[in-house]
């Protein structure tokens, strides 16, 4: 295959790949109504996209320096935007993000805002910038910038707490679904998971990640849409969910107060009989239920680990151009909108079709035996996923004896609202894709970091391109495999990790990377010390109030990277002034960055 | 003043009017969620603090990159920084 042909035919392929995709899945909802098991689709779905992913991988496999760190630089505006889509949205976004704005409403929903708001500040401070200066890696970029090895050593650090924090949490999330779909213990699923994630990203490094991740974000925006308008005119709230469910929303409040949500309590000893994981409805659907600084202090760190996260921004690496690279981000954000407005709209089609007594699907109010008789309580039962149990002895189901594990949500709800178990296979598929391309980035950004910075940069700068690639190909396995093998004794839930990866980020290389761009002044010992300071006090601050202490400012082990980022910015503005201004040539580069014409710093192959 | 600085300065005042837009809808906003929540001014029928996360400054922040995207390649373009295609 041609590359410049195929760069030319991408909307054609992607359409075929589109269509192709659908007509999989009319076959299979013809399959259902045949008598195929539900068991036989959920492998069918999930084992047929995983093997188009790895065929695409090898599709694109390379020798090239240029090719596998940065695509080659040609991935068109669009075709990026959606790639870092699927890179951006992990198995968190895709499985968690619903149901966490599920059980806990408007306080949860600050990371709806900061997941976005963050590529504002990508788009306005970094990308254009970084793309201009022609990097491989981020580091690559701090490195050359500041210059020294002990910059270039200690964003390579940062990177690689922040993104190995990230990529554990994916390879669960794939274990996972790759377990519940594929019927294996949870133990073996995460190395079919590994498998998968390797067999996209090895041969063809971020070129093949590239067009799996398109490939990607297109089975899961239509496994996360099609459901949520399906259930919406299933249950006659509206043809377009995201503008008519108004009353809904308002229903469920109505609902909320009839049912006694906050005035009927659990006790302890109830609560104690519920399975580890699982919650019930505590915290009404729409209210504002939090201050506003904890809102604000959740979107603020979320905004900037977004700016600072090197899988996200290595990205807009791979653009043709500066201009290209800012538009990209719109195109990113444009399509992360599409999925990220409607999980509230899947929160709220799945409460009310589980709350409210008018619907046939409502269980609130009927017979605990009848609920417990239901097919799909059951199966969602025995996967540790809901719970009931009649705490007051009244026969009748309440609002506070309903219990779900959050995953449920995405999960579950297909099938509670009654749709074919066609649906709940496409889910399923679009969770693992999710999960997937998420781990791709990552893992690929860490070993990129390595290869090219600590390995080509630091020890053997005589290295061929031969000799590169065959380590970087090494690293990414060992990498992957120390990730899985980490994931598989399931330490942390998926969410509590992901925000810290964004924290860690934050800490460490928000203000290094920004003030390299912004600030002429700022040198190598004010980053080292600004990159090495941040993640040390950051850090502290999260295992200090991880272990029971009071914390100040109301800063959480859910917003630690505000105290990193702030240590962070004083120590690299006053070590910075302390020491010896950067020479005339670095100075001279900066002033060449904030140009988006001529030549890329570094030069095409480096 | 020499080009170069002529254009970094409108590159920032630029920077500066994008972010403080950014700074109104992530976060100056919510500093007034109770309220939101009481406004009668309801889009689509939805409570004001409710819409604004889960649809208004997500879809602003969209709006908002394109904006700065299009007036950023303008000041590129007024002093001929823009690149040639194939660069």
């Amino acid at each position: 295959m041609i590359k410049g042909k195929f760069i030319d035919n991408l909307p054609k392929v992607y359409g075929i790949y589109t269509g192709g995709f659908l007509v999989f899945i009319i076959l299979m909802a013809i399959a259902e109504q045949a008598g195929m098991s539900a068991k036989l689709i959920g492998i069918f779905f999930v084992a047929f996209t995983v093997l188009i992913y790895a065929f695409i991988g090898w599709l694109s496999r390379t020798m090239q320096a240029d090719a596998y760190y940065v695509a080659g630089r040609q991935v068109p505006t669009v075709f990026n935007g959606m790639a870092t889509a699927a890179d951006w949205m992990s198995g968190a976004s895709f499985v968690a993000m619903a149901g966490g704005i599920y059980f806990k409403g408007y306080g949860y929903m600050a990371l709806l805002v900061g997941w976005t708001g963050g590529y504002v500040l990508v788009a306005s401070l970094l990308a254009p910038y970084l793309r201009k200066f022609g990097c491989y890696t981020v580091p690559d970029f701090i490195g050359t910038r500041y210059g020294g090895n002990l910059a270039r050593l200690s964003a390579v650090i940062v990177l690689t707490v922040a993104s190995f924090t990230y990529v554990t949490a994916q390879i669960n999330a794939t274990g996972t679904i790759a377990s519940v779909a594929l019927d294996i213990p949870f133990g073996v699923a995460v190395y079919v998971g590994l498998a998968s994630i390797l067999m996209c990203s090895m041969l063809g490094g971020m070129r093949a990640v590239t067009w799996t991740q398109v490939a990607q974000y297109i089975v899961l925006i239509i496994a996360y849409l099609l459901p949520v308008f399906w259930i919406s005119n299933k249950m006659g709230a509206g043809f377009f969910p995201h503008f008519m469910l108004a009353d809904e929303v308002a229903r469920i409040a109505e609902l909320e107060s009839n049912f006694g949500l906050g005035t009927i309590k659990n006790s302890a000893a109830d609560l104690a009989s519920v399975p580890k994981g699982l919650a019930g409805i505590t915290k009404a659907h729409s209210e504002v239920n939090t201050t506003p600084w904890k809102f604000i202090s959740l979107a603020v760190c979320m905004m900037a680990g977004t700016a600072s996260l090197p899988h996200v921004m290595m990205r807009y690496f791979t653009t043709p151009s500066v201009k290209t690279a800012r538009r990209s981000v719109g195109w990113s954000l444009f399509f992360i909108f599409l999925l990220y407005s409607s999980a509230p709209m899947l929160a709220t089609l799945s409460k009310l079709s589980l709350m409210d007594p008018n619907l046939a699907t409502g269980i609130i109010g009927k017979s605990i035996a009848d609920v417990q008789a239901l097919d799909w309580y059951q199966n969602w039962n025995q996967a540790n996923l809901m719970f009931v149990s009649d705490f007051n002895g009244n026969g009748t189901l309440e609002l506070n004896e309903f219990f779900m594990g959050g995953k449920a949500v995405v999960l579950a709800t297909p099938e509670i609202a009654g749709l074919p178990y066609v649906i709940s296979g496409l889910v399923a598929a679009g969770g693992m894709a999710a999960a997937m391309s998420t781990a791709d980035g990552l893992v690929l950004a860490i070993s990129n970091a390595l290869s090219h910075d600590i390995y080509y940069k630091i020890i053997n700068p005589k290295a061929e391109t031969a000799k590169r690639l065959i380590v970087a190909r090494i690293l990414l396995f060992l990498i992957g495999f120390a990730g899985a093998s980490i994931a598989a004794l399931e330490i942390q839930g998926i969410l509590g990790s992901v925000i810290w990866a964004f924290d860690f980020a934050m800490s460490g290389l928000f203000f290094p990377l920004v003030l390299g761009v912004w600030w002429k002044r700022a040198n190598a010992p004010g980053a080292v010390a600004g990159m090495l300071l941040g993640l040390i006090s950051g850090t502290a601050y999260l295992i200090w109030v991880r272990n029971g202490g009071a914390g100040f400012w109301g800063i959480t082990q859910l917003t630690f990277g505000i105290v990193g980022s702030l240590v962070s910015l004083v120590s690299m503005i006053v070590v910075s002034l302390m020491t010896k201004a950067p020479d005339a040539a670095t100075q001279r580069m900066v002033d060449e960055v904030r140009i988006p014409s001529g030549k890329t710093l570094l030069s095409k192959s480096h | 003043m020499s080009k170069q600085a002529q254009h970094w300065e409108k590159t920032r005042n630029h920077l500066f009017i994008t972010l403080a837009i950014w700074f109104i809808f992530s976060i100056g906003i919510f500093f007034f969620g109770a309220e939101m929540e009481a406004s009668n001014f309801r889009p689509l029928g939805y409570p004001l603090s409710y819409y604004m996360t889960c649809q208004g400054s997500l879809g602003i922040f969209v709006i908002l990159i394109f904006w700065f995207a299009n007036r950023q390649e303008k000041i590129d373009e007024e002093f001929g920084y823009t690149e040639r295609e194939g660069d």
